[in-house]
């Protein structure tokens, strides 16, 4: 990654515009010509250093249901918790933390009462209390993280 | 609401544009539509906010994003709003949420994730929100990721039918 590759994902992170030529119109701003920004845009894509580029929904705008949600899974039991939880399809994330909450994953479904049977799956496959933590407010938030 | 064609439309962009110099056009011409019926459709789903953005998402691992925390507090629930939006326009802030407590084992109903190169930028981001709190701040936590057990892209097939969505 140089410095092109770096100003290219800090101006593209703020946003992308919609018009016929979009690639030619962000191509002006940093100096450059839209063939090589496309070559670039490319290969950030094939080595994963965006995992995307295009829209981003929100689920729930469009009727999808999501909520955070938590276990404390025991110790001698985590990995067998684990596969329990993510073998749901629904699960779309599953991140182990240090806290007595050990194992905090995202539900991500069509409607919300998929997010309540998903909830009483898990809790009757693993035997333990799903503490659920769907979100009341969300806050607006203006991350760029600098490259 | 959405129709028929924004969910087309949606199908065809959840993967991200095509990298090629006119990617309205490519999916217009894929979905049998005019590029200017594409746009006019994206620019109302952003401003209507089922597009939150149109652009470019980094790996915060891959920028040397290395320490990720979620930072959780427990604040008065009549002032929550009001701290939840500043905490909210830090620009370490990824994401800023009002949940559930489930007392007495877990008091916080503010969550807030921030992301640093070090620990030492990460301590630094904790401090800062704790002193924006100031004695609104009842108790906090932060809880650092061991280990990514599971990720998969958010596969919200949206429904195509334009029935589903009167019905709901």
């Amino acid at each position: 990654m140089d410095n092109l590759d770096k100003r290219i994902i800090n101006a593209l992170q703020g946003g992308f515009p919609v018009c016929d030529a979009p690639f030619r119109q962000v191509s002006l701003t940093l100096n450059i010509t839209e063939a090589e920004l496309l070559i670039r845009l490319r290969n950030l894509r094939a080595n994963g250093i965006l995992t995307r580029f295009g829209p981003l929904y929100n689920a729930e705008q469009m009727g999808g249901a999501l909520t955070l949600a938590a276990v404390k899974a025991p110790e001698d039991r985590f990995d067998e918790i684990a596969d329990i939880i993510n073998a749901f399809p629904e699960v779309a994330h599953n991140y182990a933390r240090q806290h007595t909450l050990n194992m905090w994953f995202v539900i991500a479904t069509e409607t919300p009462g998929q997010v309540r049977q998903t909830i009483e799956a898990i809790e009757e496959q693993t035997g333990l209390t799903v503490y659920n933590m769907p979100k009341i407010k969300e806050y607006f938030v203006n991350l760029k993280l600098e490259a | 609401m959405l129709d028929a064609i924004d969910r087309k439309i949606i199908e065809a962009t959840q993967a991200g544009l095509p990298l090629t110099p006119e990617p309205y056009q490519a999916i217009a011409d894929d979905l049998g539509l005019t590029a200017d019926e594409v746009m006019t459709r994206l620019s109302a789903m952003q401003a209507s906010g089922i597009i939150r953005r149109i652009g470019a998402v980094p790996n915060h691992y891959k920028l040397g994003y290395g320490y990720n925390g979620m930072t959780v507090w427990d604040i008065p629930d009549d002032r929550i709003d009001e701290l939840g939006r500043q905490v909210g326009q830090l620009e370490f802030v990824s994401h800023c949420y009002h949940r559930p407590r489930h007392l007495p084992d877990w008091p916080y109903n503010l969550f807030a994730m921030v992301h640093g190169k070090t620990q030492a930028d990460v301590d630094r981001q904790i401090k800062q929100i704790a002193d924006l709190l100031g004695d609104c701040n009842r108790g906090s936590d932060v809880l650092y990721s061991t280990k990514i057990l599971k990720k998969t892209g958010f596969r919200s097939r949206p429904r195509s039918a334009p029935s589903d969505t009167t019905g709901s």
